[in-house]
């Protein structure tokens, strides 16, 4: 009798256990993976994919005080040590804590020719072959923080002001930021200058977000994922000798679609459904 | 009288490492850099926390070899010399326990012990496996996300932010809620510790014939259970839960508890003792 007791407890606590085990790590994967989602931070140079980063970073904070700590980190007029661009993610911060991160209108990301913070990275989050130019040299013009996006109805050039700022401000400059000259028919006689991002060459780095002379900023950075959209693979520049050779290796793809039934004028008539 | 020489010790240690953490922040120093999950000891020696580095393993990824020759090295160490001493001579929480402990007996917290039915000291390693399940499931090192020690770490080396508010939650928990709750039951990190530290070189012994069994070292002790040979008999004490912090040997007056070397032969001439008799 005692024996058959002893062997129902034992049943009992297994069981609790293993259902308290399940409902925590329930509890715990749902809150790890409601704090990873942060899809509008800014990683530094280097950086993997998002989803692959938050993966390899251990959190170890290299990054940012290579960062602050850089030579050229001296303010000159002042002589003292100015704050680094990198942030190590606090509680309450839009990022995983821990994680490194830098938000341009702060301190923008000064594309140090040494890249400090990428070497020093122990876990391979910042992927130095990423940023290796053709001489296998590292070149920070390599790096894709992000993409700088204008506004161009806060963009005081587009309404046809004189202002070139951001476009002065860029590193690569007339290179990653482009001015686009287009006669102004309001006045007949002047031009707009409208500037251009060129996504092929833009690092990402804010300087122009944080150049930009209205109140908030009419151009800025935003995660490359954000920024971006996609053609997708069926539409070809049959113009483009290299892009259509795409043609020449795509596989032929059957694919059938049902015919409607409906009468084409009930299309046309019909108005849309919410 | 209360003795506080490895009190003082380990204080000393605790705050010395941290600040070295936060000179190379700071000034730029390059003695001890980075945080637990990773740093560098004088620019060369990688050091890496071995928990951390079994969770980001867990996600799939392909860790750079700084990281895993770090986590060979403070494993190394631990198994060898140290023990769980991380946990009471490095750790940045242990004084932010050691506080709400302090303060449970200046306050009669302790008067009467409830027994917390689910929450057993055997929960950390339960905790230490699911951190890994999560992690390997969710894709992203599952105890990194809150775990109070990094945050306090890197409170102490970058800025606190929200963070403090997990720091606090520690402390209120050891103080009003289980009597080392955190240390004791629940962080995983100390359970790795544990089984890493297990069979360390450098032990608390206890000499039976000295003792007068005022059970001082049982009332201060964050692991008491591993004291279970005090008054009884004169041996180590071997269990991994026991953190090396010297408090039982401070607060000893009859010189029964202090630190030794592991005896290495001494399980085998014990078993040889007992086949003879």
């Amino acid at each position: 009798m005692a024996h058959s007791n002893h062997r129902r407890n034992f049943m009992a606590t297994t069981l609790q256990s293993v259902g308290l085990a399940a409902l925590g790590g329930l509890l715990w994967s749902g809150y790890t993976d409601s704090v990873k989602a942060s899809p509008l931070v800014l990683r530094p140079p280097g950086a993997l994919q998002e989803k692959d980063f938050l993966t390899a970073c251990i959190k170890c904070g290299l990054c940012a005080e290579a960062c602050v700590n850089r030579d050229t980190n001296i303010d000159r007029d002042t002589g003292k040590q100015r704050k680094g661009t990198l942030m190590m993610a606090k509680g309450g911060d839009d990022a995983l804590i821990g994680t490194p991160y830098f938000i341009p209108l702060e301190v923008p990301c000064y594309m140090c020719e040494e890249i400090p913070c990428v070497p020093v990275c122990p876990s391979g989050a910042l992927d130095m072959s990423s940023l290796l130019n053709e001489k296998k040299e590292l070149d920070i013009n390599k790096s894709k923080m992000g993409l700088a996006v204008v506004h161009k109805e806060s963009c005081i050039a587009f309404w046809g002001i004189q202002c070139d700022a951001c476009y002065r401000a860029c590193p690569l400059l007339d290179v990653a930021i482009t001015l686009e000259y287009q006669k102004n028919d309001r006045t007949g006689k002047h031009a707009f200058l409208l500037p251009v991002v060129q996504d092929s060459a833009c690092t990402g780095c804010g300087l122009c977000e944080q150049a930009c002379v209205t109140e908030e900023p009419a151009i800025f950075i935003l995660p490359n994922d954000i920024a971006k959209g996609k053609a997708g693979d069926h539409y070809v520049k049959g113009w483009d000798a290299k892009d259509q050779e795409r043609v020449g290796t795509a596989k032929s793809q059957t694919t059938t679609t049902e015919i409607s039934k409906k009468d084409a004028d009930d299309y046309l008539n019909m108005e849309v459904e919410y | 009288m209360n003795n506080i020489k490895y009190l003082l010790l380990r204080r000393t240690t605790q705050i010395g490492i941290l600040f070295l953490y936060f000179a190379a922040n700071a000034y730029g120093w390059n003695i001890l850099a980075g945080t637990f999950g990773t740093s560098y000891l004088f620019n060369t020696i990688p050091l890496a926390d071995p928990y951390t580095t079994l969770q980001v393993l867990a996600t799939g990824f392909v860790l750079g070899t700084d990281v895993l020759l770090g986590a060979a090295i403070i494993t190394t160490f631990y198994f060898v010399v140290g023990g769980r001493a991380f946990c009471a001579w490095v750790c940045p929480i242990n004084m932010v326990t050691d506080l709400a402990n302090w303060m449970r007996r200046k306050l009669n917290l302790d008067q009467e012990e409830v027994n917390y039915r689910f929450l057993k000291r055997s929960a950390r390693y339960w905790i230490m496996i699911l951190g890994l399940i999560v992690s390997a499931f969710v894709g992203v090192a599952a105890f990194e996300v809150f775990s109070p020690i990094t945050i306090m770490q890197r409170g102490i080396i970058f800025g606190f932010g929200m963070g403090a508010a997990v720091v606090l939650a520690i402390f209120l928990f050891d103080l009003f809620g289980v009597k080392n709750g955190w240390c004791g039951h629940v962080c995983p990190l100390g359970a790795a510790y544990s089984i890493i530290g297990a069979k360390s070189l450098i032990r608390v012994k206890h000499d039976h014939e000295a003792c007068i069994a005022c059970m001082d070292c049982k009332m201060i002790c964050p692991e008491s259970q591993v004291l279970h040979m005090v008054n009884k008999s004169s041996i180590s004490v071997t269990d991994g839960e026991c953190t090396n912090c010297g408090r039982c040997v401070d607060v000893c007056n009859d010189d029964a508890l202090g630190f030794s070397i592991r005896s290495l032969g001494s399980s085998v001439i014990k078993t040889e003792k007992q086949a003879k008799s």
